[in-house]
């Protein structure tokens, strides 16, 4: 009985009975929702399909879960992903062997480095200018779309590279290469901020970077840090979204990922307000986000409501999660506990 | 004070050149200019795709073929700049105004302008929503329905012989845009004529790539036995082929496909046999709209409505028609 109340009153309970509802909406729309097959040596069903389109959104989640730990946001992060796939795709298009690993390579690592400027750029507003940061990432999310369609020159760019496509539709061992990607990085990033007092001093930055300085915590670093991180994160989401179809859309790469993914943070229990933080509730978060997405194609919700119908889901989430409600709930509970005559002490 | 005598100088001058407007207006209707004087202001939407590029680039050598002077400007996706840029095509006189309206609403003031100043507006490939249909000559643009119908129609051809139900995917274009709409409507309508053909699932692909993959993927395994995927956009339509590939089935033959648009990707595809049949929204209409300006300069009145020559693409005509293909 105490197990199940302490896991009712953990931050994560509610978005995981969404998920589980949300499966099980999908489950009787259609039967086969769980049937997971291996063909030609890949795993395929709904569920992969749910963690790889949802591998983007939950690697800038990431990402942005650090950010928003700071009390900082990032807007900027559709824009970059749309940089990285376009730089990638013109490189690729513009070398003289399209297919060649080297080539991928090469463009794969300068769409990295090119975020990691941008995400400097976004951290420099921030920590040395003093910008806040809705406004500091505002710039770039604007600029940066723009510049994206400078480097495709307004064209949607279709490259014909195996190995560029691998990154976006490939499987290894039966797993597909997004959903790999998308693993390491959230393993990277629980590991170097859990394992080590890193995430501590993140929080703390977001708690109260005044107190933290005298601390003795450099914020100015960590800022710097967590900016180029996400923007890093972008990147490899929009090499992931642009390699899915093998073309470089300046328009409609990543466009309203940032919303995803804050959101994502948000459903995950982390608070805009900064402090503490959870990668494992954006985690679930993300997997709602992208369920939520499928559930309205399996289900058949008719595009005109699609809107309507994700709105009531994430309302429904939030206020679940709300502290007044979760009070509300709590002395629902006691009273239920006092009646059945088991005492207070049940609770 | 200082303030005061400075709006009012303002004021003044830009009633100055109102009526500046207004005169160049009444000269525009004097009778026909030599080809050669004619200025025409072109305010296109932007460059978002391999379509419009194409668009702007018949338009260019359609009126420097004609020899007729063409202001160009690209509105990149905004209204606002789009405005902008038709109030001074209106403060320079010129001759016809033609534009894309990137959105359908909220023209009325700066058209209203324009006829105040006596200047001729040409609507292209895209229409207003206004109740005064006076503020513009003519509409020059694609009939969405038709485009519909015409995919419809090939279908039912196909399956003309079926005795098993076929199931139809949909993939539609961004809710609420007008070829979305009416793509679905002539569609529907056209295949309601046999009560075999079933459109199973319809959803929207944001007439993107990646939209059109992801509902595909989704839809296939709610709807295994889907026999035609007609999406609205080549995009689409290209995105699906990629899931119906990573789902182990071939595009073009265990799944049809049928689209709008004929853009290069599209044709690619469909030459190579994983679309089976493309139904034209052609960009090339820059000769008809150098016709519209002559007809104009000669004081004749064009149609108000006038469509986009269009036609339809097999398998077989995409091979023979791509070395050729503009776009």
């Amino acid at each position: 009985m105490s197990a199940l109340a302490k896991m009712a009153s953990s931050r994560l309970f509610w978005p995981v009975v969404m998920l589980l509802v949300l499966f099980a909406i999908n489950l009787v729309a259609f039967p086969g929702f769980f049937e997971i097959t291996v063909r030609d040596g890949q795993l395929f069903g709904s569920l992969i399909d749910i963690l790889r389109n949802g591998a983007p959104t939950l690697i800038i989640a990431v990402g942005m879960t650090l950010v928003i730990a700071t009390r900082g946001i990032d807007l900027s992060v559709g824009a970059v992903a749309a940089i990285s796939g376009a730089v990638a795709c013109s490189i690729i298009l513009g070398s003289p062997d399209p297919g060649s690993l080297a080539t991928v390579a090469v463009a794969v690592t300068v769409a990295l480095l090119i975020s990691l400027v941008l995400g400097v750029w976004n951290g420099f507003l921030v920590a040395v200018l003093g910008i806040q940061p809705i406004i500091a990432t505002l710039i770039l999310m604007t600029a940066g779309r723009g510049v994206a369609m400078l480097i495709t020159e307004g064209q949607i760019l279709t490259v014909n590279s195996p190995p560029f496509k691998f990154l976006g539709s490939g499987f290894w061992l039966g797993v597909p290469i997004a959903v790999i990607i998308a693993a390491v990085v959230f393993g990277l990033a629980a590991l170097l901020t859990r394992r080590t007092a890193l995430g501590m001093f993140i929080e703390s930055v977001g708690i109260n970077p005044e107190a933290s300085r005298q601390a003795g915590v450099r914020a100015r670093g960590l800022l710097f840090a967590v900016y180029t991180f996400c923007a890093l994160c972008a990147a490899i989401a929009g090499l992931i979204l642009t390699a899915n179809t093998a073309a470089a859309d300046a328009n409609n790469t990543g466009l309203f990922i940032e919303l995803d993914a804050i959101l994502a943070v948000v459903i995950g229990g982390t608070s805009l307000a900064g402090g503490r933080y959870s990668l494992v509730g954006t985690l679930v978060g993300a997997l709602v986000i992208q369920t939520l997405v499928t559930t309205v194609y399996t289900v058949g919700i008719p595009p005109i409501a699609t809107m309507v119908f994700k709105a009531a889901v994430v309302t429904i989430v939030c206020l679940l999660q709300s502290p007044t409600t979760a009070e509300a709930l709590s002395g629902f509970r006691r009273r239920l506990a006092v009646r059945s005559g088991k005492g207070v002490a049940a609770s | 004070m200082k303030k005061l005598i400075g709006i009012a100088a303002v004021s003044g001058a830009m009633l100055l050149a109102l009526t500046g407007c207004a005169s160049g207006g009444s000269a525009a209707s004097e009778g026909p200019k030599p080809l050669d004087e004619l200025v025409v202001g072109f305010a296109q939407v932007g460059a978002e795709s391999g379509w419009r590029t194409a668009n702007t680039k018949d338009i260019q050598a359609s009126f420097e073929e004609a020899g007729i002077e063409l202001k160009f400007s690209d509105a990149q996706q905004k209204q606002e700049n789009q405005i902008k840029a038709i109030r001074s095509y209106i403060q320079q006189q010129v001759d016809v105004i033609a534009f894309s309206p990137v959105v359908e609403t909220g023209w009325d003031a700066v058209l209203n302008e324009a006829k105040a100043a006596g200047i001729p507006v040409v609507l292209t490939d895209r229409a207003v929503d206004s109740q005064d249909d006076s503020l513009y000559v003519s509409f020059l643009g694609s009939d969405f329905v038709e485009e519909g119908e015409k995919a419809g129609q090939w279908v039912l051809d196909e399956y003309a012989d079926a005795s098993e139900p076929v199931q139809i995917i949909q993939l539609e274009g961004t809710t609420g845009a007008a070829p979305a709409i009416d793509r679905a409507e002539g569609f529907a309508e056209v295949i309601s004529a046999n009560p075999n053909l079933e459109v199973v699932a319809s959803q929207t692909g944001d007439f993107t790539r990646a939209g059109g993959k992801q509902v595909t993927e989704a839809l296939l395994k709610s709807n295994p036995d889907v026999d035609l995927i007609y999406a609205h956009n080549d995009d689409m339509g290209l995105g699906a082929i990629e899931a119906i590939e990573a789902a182990g089935l071939e595009p073009g033959v265990d799944i049809k496909i049928v689209t709008v648009d004929a853009v290069k990707d599209g044709m690619q595809a469909l030459a190579d046999g994983k679309i089976n049949f493309i139904v034209e929204c052609s960009p090339l209409l820059g000769a008809q709209l150098v016709d519209i300006v002559k007809q104009i300069n000669d004081g004749e009145t064009p149609e108000k409505r006038i469509i986009t020559e269009e036609t339809t693409f097999t398998q077989e005509e995409a091979i023979e028609a791509l070395p050729t293909r503009q776009y």
